[in-house]
């Protein structure tokens, strides 16, 4: 059996490694979500330099790839916004950043890829970067007194529960992107894969709800938890 | 019983195992049917609201839909996985 979670396996769904190569005697693999990852990441960078160049040579009447950049841009902005409050301006570009990644992770299933974000070691380090941002906002804004005060809410017996909340934040956080992603590329796996002689056409209906609509929740969900919790670690201290 | 290894009845507990696991799936099931009902019936008594009741109502519903999919998790860890079978 294999050690390596969710590693390699016969089904459609699984990550399957690509090559494997020594790394100061550790064999690592290079799997199908690194590739994906990385297709992901050229996309993105590819429509950055895209809007960049658009962006610098806009027009007063913008065309159309500057008017859909805008559009992103100013959504974004909004969502922030209305959520955040005074802190927006710090954590726009960070929040944005994680919303458009997810997103077209998620949505890349539709692509033929395996999304990158049903692997947790993909959602997991993006769960730890908010734990850090909590953490690090709360100790800056609350100081190290409020922080300490924070910990014994009702009482200062209560202080493991607490601890127990904020480290189950992360972890909470990781899951529900990572389990939602990777429920609906094991609901189409099956799908094709038990349904393959009639699998015509008809599964575009179920892509767009598991791929589209769960994939661009889940983006909202996560991007909208973030911001709370920060928000509820910095507090009155922008004030 | 005679031809059944000590493995294969793991096996087959575990996907007894996998299957009752998954009916972790009630219970956010019902707790977001009763957000969106009331949500439904906020809208109803005050219309402007909507786009926020909605992103709300989507937010709770899907820190609700937590518990149901660690029992995705553990059926598909007792699936695929079989972290039983030594």
């Amino acid at each position: 059996m294999n050690s390596v979670i969710l590693l390699s396996g016969d089904l459609g769904f699984m990550i399957k490694g690509v090559f494997s190569y020594n790394l100061f005697g550790q064999e690592v693999w290079i799997t199908t979500s690194h590739i994906c990852l990385l297709i992901v990441m050229l996309i993105i960078i590819g429509f950055c330099i895209a809007a960049n160049r658009a962006i610098k040579h806009a027009t007063e009447v913008p065309g159309t790839f500057q008017n859909i950049v805008e559009m992103v841009v100013d959504m974004l902005d909004g969502m922030v916004t209305s959520s955040m409050g005074k802190a927006a301006p710090k954590f726009v570009n960070y929040i944005s950043t994680i919303f458009i990644f997810i997103l077209i992770s998620n949505i890349s299933g539709l692509f033929g890829l395996r999304p990158p974000t049903a692997d947790y070691g993909v959602t997991f380090p993006l769960g730890i970067i908010t734990f850090c941002l909590i953490f690090f906002n709360k100790i800056k804004y609350q100081k190290i007194s409020g922080f300490i005060k924070g910990l014994c809410d009702p009482w200062p017996f209560w202080a493991p529960i607490n601890v127990i909340g904020d480290v189950a934040v992360p972890i909470s956080l990781s899951l529900r992107l990572f389990a939602n992603v990777l429920s609906g590329t094991v609901m189409m796996a099956l799908v094709y894969g038990l349904l393959s002689k009639i699998a015509y056409g008809w599964p575009a209906i179920l892509h767009v709800y598991f791929d589209l609509f769960s994939g661009a929740i889940q983006t909202y969900v996560f991007c909208m938890l973030t911001m709370t919790y920060v928000a509820d670690a910095i507090g009155d201290g922008l004030d | 019983m005679e031809g059944i290894s000590g493995a294969d009845l793991i096996k087959a507990c575990s996907a007894i195992g996998a299957g009752l696991a998954v009916i972790a799936g009630i219970g956010p099931g019902v707790g977001q049917g009763i957000a969106a009902g009331h949500a439904a019936a906020a809208v109803g008594r005050n219309p402007g609201a909507k786009g926020d009741i909605t992103s709300t109502m989507l937010l709770g519903q899907a820190v609700a839909e937590t518990t149901g999919l660690y029992g995705l998790l553990v059926a598909m860890l007792l699936l695929f996985v079989q972290p039983l079978v030594g």
